[in-house]
Protein backbone atom coordinates (compact mmCIF):
# COMPACT_ATOMS: atom_id res chain seq x y z
CA UNK A 1 0.00 0.00 0.00
CA UNK A 2 1.36 3.08 -0.89
CA UNK A 3 2.23 5.80 1.96
CA UNK A 4 -0.30 8.25 1.22
CA UNK A 5 -3.07 5.86 1.29
CA UNK A 6 -1.42 4.21 4.64
CA UNK A 7 -1.67 7.63 6.20
CA UNK A 8 -5.13 8.07 4.74
CA UNK A 9 -6.77 5.02 6.50
CA UNK A 10 -4.73 5.37 9.54
CA UNK A 11 -6.04 8.90 9.91
CA UNK A 12 -9.84 7.75 9.64
CA UNK A 13 -8.96 5.01 12.48
CA UNK A 14 -7.14 7.09 14.65
CA UNK A 15 -9.40 10.19 14.26
CA UNK A 16 -12.07 8.36 15.63
CA UNK A 17 -10.03 6.73 18.59
CA UNK A 18 -8.90 10.27 19.72
CA UNK A 19 -12.10 11.48 19.63
CA UNK A 20 -13.70 8.88 21.83
CA UNK A 21 -11.07 8.86 24.51
CA UNK A 22 -11.46 12.49 24.56
CA UNK A 23 -14.67 12.40 24.93
CA UNK A 24 -14.08 10.73 27.80
CA UNK A 25 -11.66 13.39 28.90
CA UNK A 26 -8.86 11.44 27.64
CA UNK A 27 -5.87 11.51 25.54
CA UNK A 28 -4.40 8.84 23.70
CA UNK A 29 -1.04 8.83 26.15
CA UNK A 30 -3.34 10.34 29.70
CA UNK A 31 -1.68 13.80 29.52
CA UNK A 32 -4.04 16.59 30.15
CA UNK A 33 -5.15 18.60 27.55
CA UNK A 34 -2.93 21.36 28.19
CA UNK A 35 0.28 19.38 29.04
CA UNK A 36 3.29 18.80 27.56
CA UNK A 37 5.43 15.52 26.20
CA UNK A 38 8.57 15.31 28.60
CA UNK A 39 10.84 18.30 26.63
CA UNK A 40 14.62 17.97 26.69
CA UNK A 41 17.37 20.56 25.29
CA UNK A 42 21.09 19.85 24.59
CA UNK A 43 22.99 23.01 23.37
CA UNK A 44 26.42 23.06 22.54
CA UNK A 45 26.23 19.49 20.44
CA UNK A 46 27.89 20.37 17.70
CA UNK A 47 31.57 21.80 17.21
CA UNK A 48 31.63 23.16 13.90
CA UNK A 49 28.75 25.84 13.77
CA UNK A 50 28.83 28.63 16.01
CA UNK A 51 25.80 27.99 18.13
CA UNK A 52 23.78 24.32 18.46
CA UNK A 53 21.07 22.48 20.17
CA UNK A 54 18.95 19.44 20.06
CA UNK A 55 15.49 19.93 21.46
CA UNK A 56 13.39 16.84 21.79
CA UNK A 57 9.95 16.80 22.44
CA UNK A 58 8.04 13.66 23.09
CA UNK A 59 9.22 11.73 20.01
CA UNK A 60 9.93 14.31 17.50
CA UNK A 61 13.66 15.74 17.54
CA UNK A 62 15.15 18.85 16.08
CA UNK A 63 19.08 19.89 15.37
CA UNK A 64 19.48 23.26 15.08
CA UNK A 65 22.69 24.42 14.14
CA UNK A 66 24.08 28.23 13.81
CA UNK A 67 26.29 29.71 11.34
CA UNK A 68 27.86 33.04 10.33
CA UNK A 69 28.51 34.64 6.93
CA UNK A 70 29.29 37.28 4.88
CA UNK A 71 27.21 38.87 2.70
CA UNK A 72 25.34 42.04 0.81
CA UNK A 73 23.06 43.90 3.16
CA UNK A 74 19.36 43.86 1.70
CA UNK A 75 19.33 47.58 -0.12
CA UNK A 76 16.27 49.03 2.31
CA UNK A 77 18.17 47.96 5.53
CA UNK A 78 22.29 48.81 3.74
CA UNK A 79 23.95 49.03 7.82
CA UNK A 80 21.58 45.73 8.97
CA UNK A 81 22.87 42.46 9.25
CA UNK A 82 20.38 39.74 8.29
CA UNK A 83 19.32 36.54 9.91
CA UNK A 84 17.60 33.40 8.26
CA UNK A 85 15.80 30.41 9.29
CA UNK A 86 15.75 27.37 7.29
CA UNK A 87 13.69 23.84 7.65
CA UNK A 88 14.91 20.56 6.23
CA UNK A 89 12.38 17.59 6.93
CA UNK A 90 15.02 15.08 6.56
CA UNK A 91 13.59 11.91 4.58
CA UNK A 92 14.60 9.51 7.71
CA UNK A 93 12.34 11.62 9.64
CA UNK A 94 9.49 10.28 8.70
CA UNK A 95 7.24 8.00 6.01
CA UNK A 96 5.59 11.24 4.53
CA UNK A 97 9.24 13.06 4.10
CA UNK A 98 10.24 12.78 0.87
CA UNK A 99 14.18 13.95 -0.59
CA UNK A 100 13.71 17.03 -2.70
CA UNK A 101 12.59 20.60 -2.76
CA UNK A 102 11.36 21.98 0.31
CA UNK A 103 7.70 21.51 0.97
CA UNK A 104 5.22 24.11 1.91
CA UNK A 105 5.28 22.51 5.31
CA UNK A 106 8.76 22.69 6.12
CA UNK A 107 8.80 26.22 4.73
CA UNK A 108 5.90 27.45 6.74
CA UNK A 109 7.30 25.83 10.03
CA UNK A 110 10.53 27.46 9.30
CA UNK A 111 8.78 31.26 8.16
CA UNK A 112 7.12 30.86 11.78
CA UNK A 113 9.92 30.30 13.81
CA UNK A 114 11.70 33.18 11.82
CA UNK A 115 8.77 35.14 12.78
CA UNK A 116 8.97 34.62 16.40
CA UNK A 117 12.53 35.67 16.62
CA UNK A 118 11.96 38.40 14.26
CA UNK A 119 9.09 40.33 16.00
CA UNK A 120 10.57 38.99 19.37
CA UNK A 121 13.58 41.57 18.40
CA UNK A 122 16.03 39.01 19.94
CA UNK A 123 18.74 39.76 16.97
CA UNK A 124 20.27 43.13 17.03
CA UNK A 125 20.89 43.21 13.50
CA UNK A 126 21.91 46.75 13.86
CA UNK A 127 25.54 45.33 15.63
CA UNK A 128 25.87 43.40 12.64
CA UNK A 129 27.21 45.71 10.16
CA UNK A 130 30.97 44.92 8.64
CA UNK A 131 31.54 47.57 6.03
CA UNK A 132 29.71 49.64 3.02
CA UNK A 133 28.37 47.12 1.88
CA UNK A 134 29.34 43.90 3.43
CA UNK A 135 27.14 43.16 6.59
CA UNK A 136 27.09 39.64 9.00
CA UNK A 137 24.48 37.27 8.23
CA UNK A 138 23.41 34.38 10.82
CA UNK A 139 22.29 31.30 9.41
CA UNK A 140 19.84 29.69 11.53
CA UNK A 141 19.32 25.91 10.54
CA UNK A 142 16.90 23.42 11.71
CA UNK A 143 17.36 19.49 10.71
CA UNK A 144 14.07 17.98 11.25
CA UNK A 145 15.41 14.43 12.64
CA UNK A 146 12.52 12.89 14.10
CA UNK A 147 8.69 13.24 13.45
CA UNK A 148 6.73 12.43 16.72
CA UNK A 149 4.32 15.72 15.80
CA UNK A 150 4.70 19.23 17.12
CA UNK A 151 7.43 19.86 15.25
CA UNK A 152 6.90 23.68 15.29
CA UNK A 153 7.19 24.16 19.04
CA UNK A 154 10.52 21.39 19.01
CA UNK A 155 12.34 23.72 16.18
CA UNK A 156 11.71 26.64 17.77
CA UNK A 157 12.93 25.41 21.29
CA UNK A 158 16.06 24.17 19.14
CA UNK A 159 16.26 27.51 17.42
CA UNK A 160 16.14 29.40 21.09
CA UNK A 161 18.74 27.16 22.59
CA UNK A 162 21.03 27.30 19.99
CA UNK A 163 20.59 30.60 19.81
CA UNK A 164 21.62 30.94 23.25
CA UNK A 165 24.16 28.66 22.90
CA UNK A 166 25.63 31.03 20.30
CA UNK A 167 29.27 32.78 19.96
CA UNK A 168 29.66 35.91 17.48
CA UNK A 169 32.91 35.19 15.09
CA UNK A 170 35.58 38.05 15.48
CA UNK A 171 35.60 39.68 11.86
CA UNK A 172 39.39 41.43 10.62
CA UNK A 173 39.75 43.02 7.91
CA UNK A 174 36.02 42.84 7.12
CA UNK A 175 36.40 38.51 7.31
CA UNK A 176 34.99 36.27 10.13
CA UNK A 177 38.08 34.10 11.80
CA UNK A 178 36.60 30.53 12.41
CA UNK A 179 37.38 29.54 15.76
CA UNK A 180 38.24 33.00 17.37
CA UNK A 181 35.09 34.18 18.82
CA UNK A 182 33.96 37.90 20.55
CA UNK A 183 31.73 36.60 23.09
CA UNK A 184 27.97 34.87 23.45
CA UNK A 185 25.69 36.21 21.04
CA UNK A 186 23.62 38.72 23.33
CA UNK A 187 19.81 37.57 23.53
CA UNK A 188 17.59 39.24 25.51
CA UNK A 189 14.37 36.91 25.46
CA UNK A 190 13.80 33.24 24.20
CA UNK A 191 10.40 33.32 21.79
CA UNK A 192 8.95 29.73 21.92
CA UNK A 193 5.82 28.69 20.09
CA UNK A 194 2.98 26.57 22.13
CA UNK A 195 0.91 24.79 19.35
CA UNK A 196 -2.54 23.25 19.71
CA UNK A 197 -4.45 20.63 17.61
CA UNK A 198 -8.21 20.86 17.43
CA UNK A 199 -9.74 17.37 17.65
CA UNK A 200 -13.69 18.74 17.72
CA UNK A 201 -14.43 21.16 20.22
CA UNK A 202 -10.98 19.66 22.27
CA UNK A 203 -7.64 21.83 22.23
CA UNK A 204 -4.60 20.03 22.64
CA UNK A 205 -1.38 21.42 23.64
CA UNK A 206 1.52 19.77 21.78
CA UNK A 207 -0.13 17.42 19.68
CA UNK A 208 1.34 14.34 19.06
CA UNK A 209 1.62 12.91 15.37
CA UNK A 210 -1.64 10.95 15.46
CA UNK A 211 -3.35 13.69 16.93
CA UNK A 212 -2.01 15.76 14.21
CA UNK A 213 -3.48 13.75 11.79
CA UNK A 214 -7.06 13.63 13.72
CA UNK A 215 -7.04 17.45 13.33
CA UNK A 216 -9.18 19.83 12.24
CA UNK A 217 -6.44 21.92 12.45
CA UNK A 218 -3.73 23.61 14.07
CA UNK A 219 -3.04 26.67 16.15
CA UNK A 220 0.78 27.71 16.80
CA UNK A 221 0.87 30.45 19.08
CA UNK A 222 4.70 32.40 19.93
CA UNK A 223 5.48 33.93 23.12
CA UNK A 224 7.96 35.92 24.67
CA UNK A 225 7.42 36.91 28.52
CA UNK A 226 3.84 38.54 28.34
CA UNK A 227 3.27 38.95 25.26
CA UNK A 228 2.66 37.20 21.76
CA UNK A 229 5.09 37.70 18.66
CA UNK A 230 3.51 35.71 16.12
CA UNK A 231 0.84 32.99 15.60
CA UNK A 232 -0.56 30.88 12.45
CA UNK A 233 -3.52 29.12 11.59
CA UNK A 234 -2.86 26.11 9.97
CA UNK A 235 -4.16 23.22 8.40
CA UNK A 236 -8.06 23.43 7.20
CA UNK A 237 -10.46 23.65 9.48
CA UNK A 238 -12.01 26.73 11.48
CA UNK A 239 -11.52 28.44 15.03
CA UNK A 240 -13.99 30.24 17.17
CA UNK A 241 -12.47 33.75 18.88
CA UNK A 242 -13.00 31.88 21.99
CA UNK A 243 -10.60 29.05 21.26
CA UNK A 244 -7.71 31.33 20.09
CA UNK A 245 -8.34 33.51 22.87
CA UNK A 246 -7.75 30.21 25.03
CA UNK A 247 -4.53 29.14 23.47
CA UNK A 248 -3.55 32.43 23.56
CA UNK A 249 -3.60 32.41 27.46
CA UNK A 250 -2.22 28.97 27.94
CA UNK A 251 0.90 29.67 25.73
CA UNK A 252 2.00 32.36 27.65
CA UNK A 253 1.77 30.44 30.84
CA UNK A 254 3.31 27.27 28.94
CA UNK A 255 5.61 29.50 27.24
CA UNK A 256 7.89 30.81 30.40
CA UNK A 257 8.35 26.71 31.55
CA UNK A 258 9.59 25.46 28.39
CA UNK A 259 11.83 28.79 28.43
CA UNK A 260 13.35 27.20 31.60
CA UNK A 261 15.09 24.33 29.83
CA UNK A 262 17.33 26.60 27.99
CA UNK B 1 4.47 41.02 6.99
CA UNK B 2 5.80 43.94 9.45
CA UNK B 3 9.24 43.55 10.56
CA UNK B 4 11.55 45.59 12.50
CA UNK B 5 11.30 49.44 11.91
CA UNK B 6 14.20 50.64 9.42
CA UNK B 7 15.75 53.96 10.29
CA UNK B 8 13.88 56.36 7.80
CA UNK B 9 10.65 55.31 9.51
CA UNK B 10 7.93 57.89 7.65
CA UNK B 11 5.22 58.91 10.60
CA UNK B 12 2.01 57.09 9.65
CA UNK B 13 0.17 59.27 11.62
CA UNK B 14 -0.61 62.36 10.31
CA UNK B 15 -3.60 64.85 12.26
CA UNK B 16 -5.10 61.99 13.48
CA UNK B 17 -5.20 60.52 9.94
CA UNK B 18 -3.34 57.40 8.32
CA UNK B 19 -0.85 58.28 5.24
CA UNK B 20 -3.65 57.95 2.57
CA UNK B 21 -6.19 60.00 4.63
CA UNK B 22 -7.76 57.36 6.01
CA UNK B 23 -9.20 57.32 9.74
CA UNK B 24 -7.69 54.11 11.66
CA UNK B 25 -10.98 51.57 11.26
CA UNK B 26 -11.67 52.05 7.51
CA UNK B 27 -11.20 50.29 4.20
CA UNK B 28 -9.57 51.16 1.18
CA UNK B 29 -11.78 51.30 -1.72
CA UNK B 30 -12.33 48.15 -2.85
CA UNK B 31 -13.98 46.69 -6.59
CA UNK B 32 -14.50 43.20 -7.03
CA UNK B 33 -15.57 41.99 -10.56
CA UNK B 34 -17.10 38.58 -11.21
CA UNK B 35 -16.77 36.19 -14.35
CA UNK B 36 -13.81 38.57 -16.01
CA UNK B 37 -12.25 35.29 -17.71
CA UNK B 38 -13.62 33.21 -20.47
CA UNK B 39 -11.88 30.01 -20.07
CA UNK B 40 -11.65 29.08 -16.27
CA UNK B 41 -14.38 27.71 -14.54
CA UNK B 42 -14.61 31.01 -12.38
CA UNK B 43 -13.05 34.08 -12.23
CA UNK B 44 -12.75 37.09 -10.53
CA UNK B 45 -10.68 40.80 -10.75
CA UNK B 46 -10.28 42.65 -7.33
CA UNK B 47 -8.41 46.03 -6.84
CA UNK B 48 -7.88 46.58 -3.18
CA UNK B 49 -6.09 50.12 -2.61
CA UNK B 50 -3.41 50.06 -4.83
CA UNK B 51 -3.40 45.91 -5.05
CA UNK B 52 -4.71 44.56 -8.34
CA UNK B 53 -5.55 40.81 -8.15
CA UNK B 54 -6.75 38.40 -11.39
CA UNK B 55 -8.10 35.33 -10.17
CA UNK B 56 -9.07 32.07 -11.86
CA UNK B 57 -10.78 29.03 -10.64
CA UNK B 58 -10.63 25.37 -12.50
CA UNK B 59 -12.22 22.41 -11.65
CA UNK B 60 -13.19 19.47 -10.50
CA UNK B 61 -10.67 18.07 -12.88
CA UNK B 62 -8.81 15.18 -13.01
CA UNK B 63 -6.00 14.73 -9.94
CA UNK B 64 -2.78 15.25 -11.44
CA UNK B 65 -0.63 13.26 -10.20
CA UNK B 66 -3.16 10.60 -9.82
CA UNK B 67 -1.41 9.49 -6.57
CA UNK B 68 -2.04 12.10 -4.73
CA UNK B 69 -5.85 12.08 -5.46
CA UNK B 70 -7.81 11.34 -2.51
CA UNK B 71 -10.70 8.81 -2.57
CA UNK B 72 -13.04 10.78 -0.24
CA UNK B 73 -13.04 14.32 -1.52
CA UNK B 74 -11.50 16.75 -4.16
CA UNK B 75 -7.84 18.22 -3.39
CA UNK B 76 -7.72 22.19 -2.69
CA UNK B 77 -4.59 23.39 -4.62
CA UNK B 78 -3.59 26.95 -4.35
CA UNK B 79 -1.27 28.62 -6.64
CA UNK B 80 -0.48 32.45 -5.48
CA UNK B 81 2.16 34.49 -6.95
CA UNK B 82 3.79 37.81 -7.43
CA UNK B 83 4.52 39.31 -11.16
CA UNK B 84 7.73 40.47 -11.98
CA UNK B 85 6.99 43.99 -12.05
CA UNK B 86 4.26 43.83 -8.78
CA UNK B 87 6.18 46.45 -6.68
CA UNK B 88 8.10 49.95 -6.79
CA UNK B 89 11.34 48.32 -6.36
CA UNK B 90 13.69 45.99 -8.61
CA UNK B 91 11.98 43.51 -10.93
CA UNK B 92 10.91 40.61 -9.01
CA UNK B 93 11.13 36.92 -9.93
CA UNK B 94 8.17 35.45 -11.43
CA UNK B 95 7.28 32.34 -9.71
CA UNK B 96 7.27 30.56 -6.57
CA UNK B 97 9.48 31.77 -4.03
CA UNK B 98 8.94 30.89 -0.10
CA UNK B 99 6.71 33.94 0.87
CA UNK B 100 4.30 32.96 -1.89
CA UNK B 101 4.46 29.01 -0.94
CA UNK B 102 3.81 29.70 2.39
CA UNK B 103 0.73 32.22 1.54
CA UNK B 104 -0.60 29.32 -1.10
CA UNK B 105 -0.65 27.14 1.86
CA UNK B 106 -2.57 29.06 3.85
CA UNK B 107 -5.53 30.25 1.35
CA UNK B 108 -5.80 26.45 0.05
CA UNK B 109 -6.25 26.05 3.86
CA UNK B 110 -8.56 28.23 4.74
CA UNK B 111 -10.99 27.26 1.05
CA UNK B 112 -10.70 23.73 2.42
CA UNK B 113 -13.28 24.24 5.12
CA UNK B 114 -15.79 26.22 3.11
CA UNK B 115 -15.43 24.35 -0.28
CA UNK B 116 -17.53 20.83 -0.43
CA UNK B 117 -14.82 18.88 -1.46
CA UNK B 118 -16.75 16.17 -0.67
CA UNK B 119 -18.78 15.83 -3.36
CA UNK B 120 -15.76 15.42 -5.72
CA UNK B 121 -13.72 12.79 -4.50
CA UNK B 122 -10.21 12.02 -6.53
CA UNK B 123 -10.59 15.24 -8.44
CA UNK B 124 -8.66 18.31 -8.05
CA UNK B 125 -9.97 22.45 -7.96
CA UNK B 126 -7.33 24.50 -8.99
CA UNK B 127 -7.28 28.10 -7.19
CA UNK B 128 -4.39 30.78 -9.04
CA UNK B 129 -4.00 34.39 -8.03
CA UNK B 130 -1.66 36.22 -9.46
CA UNK B 131 -1.06 39.57 -7.82
CA UNK B 132 0.14 41.90 -10.67
CA UNK B 133 0.29 44.97 -8.78
CA UNK B 134 1.13 45.30 -4.56
CA UNK B 135 0.33 47.47 -2.29
CA UNK B 136 -0.08 45.43 0.99
CA UNK B 137 -2.61 43.27 2.45
CA UNK B 138 -2.21 40.83 -0.71
CA UNK B 139 -2.97 37.45 0.58
CA UNK B 140 -6.26 38.72 1.97
CA UNK B 141 -7.23 40.31 -1.42
CA UNK B 142 -6.07 36.90 -2.69
CA UNK B 143 -9.15 35.42 -0.38
CA UNK B 144 -11.37 38.20 -1.36
CA UNK B 145 -10.85 37.47 -5.52
CA UNK B 146 -10.73 33.25 -4.71
CA UNK B 147 -14.33 33.10 -2.73
CA UNK B 148 -15.82 35.15 -5.46
CA UNK B 149 -14.24 32.58 -8.47
CA UNK B 150 -14.91 29.84 -6.32
CA UNK B 151 -18.93 31.16 -6.38
CA UNK B 152 -18.44 32.65 -9.87
CA UNK B 153 -17.12 28.56 -10.70
CA UNK B 154 -20.29 27.38 -9.27
CA UNK B 155 -18.94 25.38 -6.74
CA UNK B 156 -21.19 24.55 -3.83
CA UNK B 157 -19.58 25.82 -0.48
CA UNK B 158 -20.75 25.88 2.87
CA UNK B 159 -19.85 29.27 3.56
CA UNK B 160 -18.41 32.59 1.96
CA UNK B 161 -14.60 33.53 3.23
CA UNK B 162 -13.67 37.36 3.81
CA UNK B 163 -11.20 39.03 5.72
CA UNK B 164 -9.47 41.73 6.01
CA UNK B 165 -5.89 43.02 8.08
CA UNK B 166 -5.57 44.21 11.20
CA UNK B 167 -2.41 45.82 12.20
CA UNK B 168 -0.58 48.24 14.92
CA UNK B 169 0.80 51.49 13.57
CA UNK B 170 2.86 53.94 15.68
CA UNK B 171 0.62 52.26 18.41
CA UNK B 172 -2.45 52.96 17.08
CA UNK B 173 -4.95 49.89 15.88
CA UNK B 174 -5.44 49.97 12.28
CA UNK B 175 -7.76 47.29 9.95
CA UNK B 176 -6.54 47.34 6.16
CA UNK B 177 -2.59 47.88 6.28
CA UNK B 178 -1.45 50.11 3.45
CA UNK B 179 2.35 49.05 2.09
CA UNK B 180 3.68 51.62 4.35
CA UNK B 181 1.93 50.74 7.17
CA UNK B 182 3.14 47.13 6.70
CA UNK B 183 6.57 47.81 5.78
CA UNK B 184 6.78 50.23 9.01
CA UNK B 185 4.37 49.25 11.34
CA UNK B 186 4.57 47.12 14.24
CA UNK B 187 2.25 44.37 13.66
CA UNK B 188 0.32 42.70 11.20
CA UNK B 189 -2.29 40.41 11.34
CA UNK B 190 -4.29 38.91 8.40
CA UNK B 191 -7.05 37.01 9.32
CA UNK B 192 -10.41 35.62 7.25
CA UNK B 193 -13.69 34.25 8.49
CA UNK B 194 -16.35 32.47 7.39
CA UNK B 195 -18.97 34.98 6.64
CA UNK B 196 -22.13 33.28 9.19
CA UNK B 197 -20.44 31.86 11.48
CA UNK B 198 -17.73 34.25 12.33
CA UNK B 199 -14.88 31.20 12.19
CA UNK B 200 -11.40 32.00 11.28
CA UNK B 201 -10.22 30.45 8.59
CA UNK B 202 -6.79 31.76 7.97
CA UNK B 203 -4.72 34.02 10.61
CA UNK B 204 -1.23 34.79 10.58
CA UNK B 205 -0.12 37.17 12.95
CA UNK B 206 3.74 39.25 13.73
CA UNK B 207 4.56 41.77 15.73
CA UNK B 208 4.91 41.87 19.86
CA UNK B 209 0.86 41.95 21.25
CA UNK B 210 -0.67 41.52 24.31
CA UNK B 211 -3.30 39.42 24.12
CA UNK B 212 -6.08 42.11 24.87
CA UNK B 213 -4.91 43.70 21.78
CA UNK B 214 -5.12 40.59 20.30
CA UNK B 215 -8.91 40.15 21.15
CA UNK B 216 -9.71 43.92 20.13
CA UNK B 217 -8.15 43.01 16.45
CA UNK B 218 -10.32 40.54 15.95
CA UNK B 219 -13.47 42.07 16.63
CA UNK B 220 -12.39 44.69 14.63
CA UNK B 221 -11.37 42.39 11.79
CA UNK B 222 -15.20 40.76 12.14
CA UNK B 223 -16.30 44.32 11.57
CA UNK B 224 -14.05 45.03 8.66
CA UNK B 225 -14.74 41.15 6.92
CA UNK B 226 -18.50 42.42 7.01
CA UNK B 227 -18.11 45.02 4.58
CA UNK B 228 -15.74 43.27 2.57
CA UNK B 229 -18.27 40.87 2.20
CA UNK B 230 -20.98 42.41 0.93
CA UNK B 231 -18.56 43.70 -1.83
CA UNK B 232 -18.24 40.27 -2.83
CA UNK B 233 -21.78 39.37 -2.42
CA UNK B 234 -22.63 42.63 -4.72
CA UNK B 235 -20.05 41.11 -7.44
CA UNK B 236 -21.42 37.53 -7.80
CA UNK B 237 -24.89 39.37 -7.79
CA UNK B 238 -24.03 42.10 -10.31
CA UNK B 239 -22.22 39.10 -12.53
CA UNK B 240 -25.80 37.66 -12.95
CA UNK B 241 -27.14 40.60 -14.38
CA UNK B 242 -25.09 42.39 -16.69
CA UNK B 243 -22.21 41.47 -19.19
CA UNK B 244 -19.42 41.40 -16.95
CA UNK B 245 -16.85 41.78 -20.33
CA UNK B 246 -17.90 45.25 -19.81
CA UNK B 247 -17.56 45.42 -16.57
CA UNK B 248 -14.30 44.49 -15.93
CA UNK B 249 -11.71 47.69 -17.07
CA UNK B 250 -8.41 47.71 -14.48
Amino acid sequence: MGEELRELVLQEIQREMISNMLAQGKRMDERAKDEYRKATVQKGVLTTAEGSALAQIGDSKVLCGVKFGEMAPFPDRPTEGVFMVMAEFLPLASPVFEPGPPSPESIELARVVDRGIRSAEVIDTKGMFIEEGKVLAIFIDLYVMDHGGNLTDTAALAAAAALSDTKVPNVVDGKIVRRDYKGPLNMPDKPLTCTFAKVGDHLLLDPTREEERAAECQLTVGTVDGYVVCMQKSGPGSMKKSEVMECIGIALKKGNELRNLI
Amino acid sequence: MAGSPAPDKPALFRDGKRLDGRAPNELRPIKIVAGVLKEADGSAYVEWGGNKLICGVYGPRECIPKHDANPYKALMKCRYTMSPFASLEEHGRSGPNRRSTEISKVIKEAFDSVVMTGEYPKTQIDIYVDVLQADGGTRIAAVAAATVALANAGLPMTDMISGVAVGKADGRMVIDLGKEEDNFGESDMPIAFKHRSKEIVLMQMDGKLTPEEISANIDAAIEGAEKVYAMQAEALRKSYETSVAEEFRM
